[in-house]
């Protein structure tokens, strides 16, 4: 008897502790994910609440007809790829120099930090007045070629205009990082190099990049989930144009439901969305991981 | 010599530093100093200080998005999710750690997984639980939305730092004749306060700066929460640089003060947040 009771009052205490959490991440994240693997062999059209099976049927016209998707995970390629190097390079860069005995640290931090706690939405109109109206000043007054493109007019000026927003607003964040990272570097590991000859490039190279692999994988992880997820700045900055040439993944996959209302279609691209990002994140940690070192 | 060279060495790059800080603040100067001019002067020259002060913007801007109302929204939103996001999370993560089952190893590697998985994967169907539920057009349904999207990020966090708590003390408070509740709330709360300061600040940044979420949910115009507010003043004037940029800054705001005062927490609520999966 007295067993039981309190068997049964621990499974009271778990309920209690668990059970919201348990509740909430049910309903708003593992129940949907499944019924959406459910959806995308449906021809579901989010007006009737009925979905009729059609089986691969969404995902053969994915391959082979809709172009547009391919085009935007393409996109999403170039433009992760390109801002993990700019962003990383430049952190590490502004970390480095962080670390030194320099007047005004506190507030350099400060400053690059603060487009972070800027939402997309937000930076993505401050940056479409800059690129459009601003380069326009500033080419009109300097005369520099490359402020008097038509910046956000065509595919190229798009890509790098988000790029650049997103630079903007990643640096701090990474760089807080590999401050963190830097300042826990054994200090007199690097005096042992130093005395045994190492200097400049070859100090860098040897010894403080293999030795920072840790924080690397950390901060080409946050990257790659922020950029390859990227929405609410691309909206705001070029809405995916001109046509449609800046139209990340997650951009296509709201249009293609909420949009067009085809939601077998939009629940097929999903999950071929979360295959992708799943395996280049389970490939970048393994790699990274792979090259870390003992100190 | 070598230690006068090094000095200079470090002058420069402190002089590059301060001008890359400069750069980094130049599109803040710009939509501040535009923000203050009348529509015609933009166009004119973006980059000069305005020679009338158009404070008129300012108001037309408070007016046109509702400021008050708007802003009022997002604080509810966000105050109200974070407060249950830190009890349901702290609770859970605790049980996690210390009466580990099967079952919460699930859980565990259930919410690492939903770390990665990006919202698009799963919005579709949300959608149409939330409508199922009736939870569309009301603050509360964002809300629940909202505890359930950020719990993963909110039990990894406490998950890894209880991990590192020692357990004698609770072990004695057991032997003194404390009951689990009074053990979690006397003595695990406190214990485990920095990570709560680093769960806010994380989550007040995401929840805050959300925008996709509200945009599924709040459709009616008077429960819109700033960044919402802001996308749907720019998709009505587009181009009105005049209003929009008034708008830009006021919407910018609130969180720029709040991380000017929380400066110290957010930095270390950064380097908390990159432990490593």
């Amino acid at each position: 008897m007295d067993v039981k009771n309190k068997k049964w009052r621990e499974r009271t205490l778990a309920t209690v502790f668990l059970g919201p959490s348990t509740f909430f991440f049910l309903l708003v994240i593992a129940v949907p994910f499944l019924s959406g693997i459910y959806y995308s062999f449906t021809n579901w059209n989010g007006v009737q609440s009925k979905a009729t099976w059609s089986g691969l049927s969404n995902f053969k016209y994915l391959l082979l007809q809709d172009s547009q998707f391919f085009a935007s995970f393409w996109f999403t390629f170039r433009f992760t790829l390109t801002t993990l190097v700019i962003t990383n390079v430049v952190a590490f860069l502004f970390a480095m120099a962080l670390v030194q005995p320099l007047r005004f640290r506190g507030a350099l931090r400060t400053v690059f930090f603060l487009p972070n706690v800027i939402g997309g939405v937000l930076l993505g109109f401050v940056w479409r007045f800059i690129l459009v109206n601003g380069f326009a000043t500033l080419g009109e007054l300097t005369s520099i070629k490359l402020f008097l493109l038509p910046w956000l007019g065509s595919p190229e000026t798009g890509f790098w205009g988000i790029v650049i927003v997103y630079t903007w607003q990643s640096v701090g964040y990474l760089m807080i990082i590999y401050i963190a990272h830097l300042l826990n570097i054994d200090s007199q590991l690097l005096e042992a190099a130093q005395i045994d000859g190492a200097h400049g490039f070859f100090l860098f190279t040897r010894m403080i990049l293999p030795l920072s692999m840790p924080a690397i994988t950390v901060c080409l992880f946050l990257v790659l989930s922020w950029t390859f997820k990227s929405f609410d700045i691309v909206l705001s900055l070029t809405a995916g144009g001109p046509f449609r040439s800046t139209e990340t993944v997650a951009l296509n996959i709201y249009r293609e439901a909420f949009t067009y209302g085809n939601y077998g279609i939009g629940s097929a691209k999903s999950i071929i969305y979360f295959l992708v990002v799943g395996g280049i994140t389970f490939v970048q940690v393994r790699l990274t991981k792979k090259m870390e070192v003992e100190a | 010599m070598i230690a006068k060279n090094r000095n200079m060495t470090v002058r420069l790059l402190e002089l590059l530093m301060v001008f890359f800080a400069f750069l980094f603040l130049t599109p803040f100067y710009f939509v501040l100093v535009n923000s203050l001019k009348p529509f015609g002067e933009i166009l004119n020259n973006a980059a000069s200080i305005p020679t009338v002060v158009a404070w008129g913007n300012y108001s037309n801007a408070f007016q046109k998005i509702n400021f008050v109302s708007v802003l009022l929204n997002s604080l509810s939103i966000t105050v109200i999710s974070i407060i249950l996001l830190v009890a349901m999370g702290s609770m859970a993560s605790w049980w996690m750690v210390r009466n580990g089952t099967k079952f919460t190893t699930i859980l565990f590697y259930a919410c690492i997984a939903a770390m990665i998985t990006p919202f698009q994967s799963f919005m579709i169907p949300l959608m149409r639980v939330v409508t199922t539920l009736d939870l569309v057009n009301s603050r509360k349904g964002l809300i629940i939305v909202y505890l359930g999207y950020s719990t993963p990020f909110t039990v990894f966090l406490y998950h890894g730092f209880i991990k590192s708590v020692p357990i004698q003390m609770e072990e004695s408070a057991l032997i003194d004749g404390c009951n689990r509740f009074q053990i979690f709330f006397y003595i695990v709360l406190p214990l485990i306060r920095s990570m709560t300061v680093t769960v806010i600040i994380l989550q007040t940044l995401l929840i805050w700066n959300d925008f996709l979420l509200p945009l599924l949910l709040l459709t009616d115009r008077s429960l819109h929460t700033i960044p919402l507010a802001v996308f749907s003043f720019f998709g009505q004037y587009t181009n009105r640089w005049d209003y929009a940029l008034a708008t830009l800054v006021l919407g910018m705001l609130p969180i720029i003060i709040f991380f000017l005062i929380m400066q110290k927490y957010v930095v270390a609520g950064v380097r908390a947040g990159a432990v490593k999966g």
